[in-house]
């Protein structure tokens, strides 16, 4: 009798699961061990799955002799150099602002989310337009204050600044709203106390908010390191990885090949790369965790 | 952590995924269909006509895309009238994305039964096993004569000995030039013994810049640079097949397209993002700022009612004269179940009186039937009045140029694309850019 109720609470609970398992499953799992596999294979994209000719490690080994591989991992990491640091001071600083009790506050922080829920396909189209050398936005308000602006996406060096800061104009809504919460689950005890005691507010911002607060930045940290080494979207559609190559990133790359190029193996083996690239990134930063991640109790 | 890195794989695993999903669908899904169909067609020509039921078949396309989209409709909806058994779905994807999305449909079994290709991708796709035989479908076809295309078209698509689909048209790219601008200036007008140095000539005296008006435009890409190439006496393989993107002639064209911009200013600068953009340069044309424009014969009727006077000349050379030819065939998927619908279809759309007729009166492109009276019909419309260049063009036609490595065609436009990039955007010089692409082009076909 026990038995039975509890054999059917299992299978109450396994049919409730099915459906996100099955998802991980066919989502997750499937692609993986099949990437695992192609990954060995010079499997051309059009011929039959079913003919699958092994050829070992030469897919690995030519991705370390690829010369776009290297240019295309530096440019990920010029590019995390950009973003990363400004998007997480920017973040804290509006979060800051946006904590503060004002009129209208939830009409910004609404406002301030807006760019994070629009497609990046949109984001991308409407930002070429206002990046547009001769007839954009920006250059026109540079050139009321006398500035002859650049040629924003046809310039090897700003396209590379025009993807940082406008990823980093689409990205400070999701960092700032984490840190907002972030920011909220600090009690108001410790500022009185410090009030107090007679700390200034930069010492309460370096002494209570920023260690407070490290739990939240070190998720953001850590998403948008991730996020960077995904850089795809914005640039295929802004820049397609030119001019000349300078925002080609890792990720482009592997598309390029897998659909335009036909190298689906090869493909498959430089995203097992950067894999292993973002798994090793992403342990040193849970390491490094320790250091300087404040938990509360 | 786990989950979130597995993301990116999930990229390039979506195509397989799919691939297993729909193998199953596919083979389900059409059972119905085409169980009828190899059904009566195994039975006799009667038992088609006796099922009423029509077969759906699915086309893709590019060459509509960008203004001829009614045509292609209303030729469609002619052979529907015509075939009331057939119906056809179709698509029109932009050239950009076409490839790309071809073979992802291809790789996951859902080709459209009948697509197009241009004859430098058909070799691709013909020697990957993954187009229709249609040599029975053909030979079954009694009232059918191949000798209703001109012979060369036909038999493009012919590989190894089998005929695996038709030239549905073929264009060429030639010099349009602006009459009024060269009026206004009195500038002669092009003509066929023009070279590059009478171009440049007549563009220095017809540019103004503060205008916005430029002599001459050409883009600098991988097409324009062949066929550049290709009247300096250049070209990127040898006769054995080996690879002269180096050459010291090749050099010379890549030099003279980047300084009808940065020495003598007779076009937009090289960073202009507006003309970066696509048809940016046909555009500029139709308001009267460029005054000599290399396009394509397929811009004839978006150009009919133009508010100025313009015609067509043969492209200036420098040693020689080269011009663009396409070649865009209609071919059918090898898992299609509707071999005969497929093959009406093509040759409706290739060949019928009311196919070829819409195509002509749209200015779309030029067919490649051998009825000479059709071809008088094409001539006849105006402008361009000098319509014959058109043809004359032919005489010094390049192909695009495939290599010894056919499936490599759009790795090898990307690769040396991209050092055209680094040239044009002065961050290396000619030389040194076309000696990276001669290294980064035997690597490819090292490999």
């Amino acid at each position: 009798m026990v038995g039975q109720r509890k054999w059917n609470r299992r299978a109450a609970a396994a049919v409730f699961l099915l459906p996100a398992v099955l998802g991980l499953l066919a989502f997750q799992l499937v692609p993986m061990i099949s990437s695992v596999v192609i990954s060995f294979t010079d499997w051309d994209l059009l011929s039959s799955w079913t003919k699958l000719h092994f050829i070992g490690w030469d897919n690995y080994v030519n991705v370390f002799k690829d010369e776009k591989s290297y240019t295309s991992i530096r440019n990920v990491f010029v590019f995390l150099i950009g973003y990363m640091p400004l998007v997480a001071i920017l973040g804290t600083l509006l979060a800051v602002l946006l904590n503060r009790n004002m009129r209208g506050v939830k009409a910004y922080r609404a406002a301030v989310f807006v760019p994070v829920i629009t497609s990046w396909v949109a984001v991308s189209i409407v930002w070429r337009w206002i990046l547009n050398g001769q007839s954009g936005l920006v250059n026109y308000l540079l050139s009321l204050v006398g500035i002859q602006g650049p040629v924003w996406l046809q310039d090897p060096t700003w396209a590379m600044v025009s993807v940082i800061a406008v990823t980093i104009w689409k990205d400070i809504g999701f960092v700032s709203i984490i840190l907002l919460a972030g920011l909220q689950d600090i009690s108001e005890d410790y500022y009185e106390a410090a009030s107090l005691d007679g700390a200034s507010a930069w010492r309460r911002l370096w002494n209570i908010t920023i260690p407070l607060l490290s739990p939240s930045l070190f998720f953001v940290v850590t998403i948008s390191l991730i996020n960077s080494f995904q850089l795809f979207d914005q640039v295929l559609i802004m820049t397609n990885g030119g001019p000349a190559g300078a925002t080609s990133t890792v990720v482009e790359q592997v598309y390029k090949n897998a659909f335009q190029y036909n190298k689906m193996g090869f493909a498959a083996a430089q995203s097992w790369v950067l894999f292993v690239i973002i798994l090793a990134v992403t342990t040193v930063l849970q390491r490094l965790q320790r250091r300087w991640v404040v938990y509360e109790r | 952590m786990w989950r979130k890195s597995g993301a990116i794989l999930l990229l390039t695993t979506m195509a397989i995924l799919s691939a297993c999903g729909s193998n199953k669908d596919g083979s389900a899904g059409s059972a119905a269909p085409s169980d009828t169909s190899s059904a009566s067609k195994a039975a006799s020509p009667e038992a088609t006509k006796a099922a009423k039921d029509p077969v759906t078949i699915k086309m893709m396309q590019y060459t509509a895309n960008g203004g001829q989209e009614e045509t292609l409709k209303a030729m469609i909806k002619a052979f529907e009238d015509a075939n009331p058994d057939v119906k056809v779905d179709y698509e029109i994807v932009d050239y950009a994305n076409y490839f790309t999305k071809l073979n992802t449909l291809v790789s996951t079994d859902s080709a459209p039964d009948v697509f197009e290709v241009g004859y430098e991708n058909f070799l691709t796709y013909a020697s990957k096993d993954l187009l229709l035989d249609l040599t029975p479908t053909i030979a079954a076809d009694t009232s059918f004569k191949p000798d209703v295309f001109k012979k060369l078209a036909y038999d493009a698509f012919n590989y190894n000995g089998k005929q695996m689909g038709v030239t549905e048209s073929f264009s060429d790219v030639v010099l349009f030039y602006n009459k009024d601008l060269f009026d206004a200036k009195q500038v002669g007008y092009p003509d066929a013994s023009w070279t590059w140095k009478e171009e440049l000539d007549a563009a220095q005296k017809l540019t103004e810049a503060k205008k916005g008006v430029w002599g001459t435009y050409a883009p600098i890409q991988f097409y324009e640079f062949y066929k550049t190439i290709a009247q300096n006496g250049g070209g990127v393989w040898d006769a054995n097949g080996k690879p002269t993107l180096n050459s010291p002639a090749n050099v010379e064209a890549l030099q003279w397209m980047i300084d009808k911009a940065s020495k003598y200013k007779v076009s937009p600068a090289l960073n202009d993002d507006t003309f970066n953009q696509p048809d940016a340069d046909l555009n500029a044309f139709k308001s009267g700022q460029i005054a000599m424009l290399r396009a394509g014969i397929w811009n004839f009727g978006s150009f009919k009612d133009l508010p100025f006077k313009w015609d067509i000349a043969l492209e200036p050379g420098n040693k020689t004269k080269a011009h663009h030819f396409f070649a865009d065939g209609l071919v059918a998927s090898k898992n299609s179940k509707h071999a005969e619908a497929a093959w009406k279809f093509i040759k409706f759309m290739s060949s019928d009186p009311a196919a070829v007729g819409k195509r002509i009166e749209a200015g779309w492109s030029v067919p490649a039937v051998s009825d000479e009276s059709v071809m008088d019909a094409y001539f006849k419309i105006a402008p361009p009045e000098s319509k014959k260049v058109v043809i004359e063009a032919l005489d010094s036609l390049v192909l695009p140029p495939v290599g010894p490595k056919p499936e490599k065609w759009s790795e090898l436009t990307g690769a040396v694309g991209e050092e055209l990039d680094k040239a044009k955007l002065g961050r290396e010089t000619a030389q040194a850019a076309l000696d990276n692409a001669q290294k980064k082009v035997e690597a490819l076909l090292g490999k």
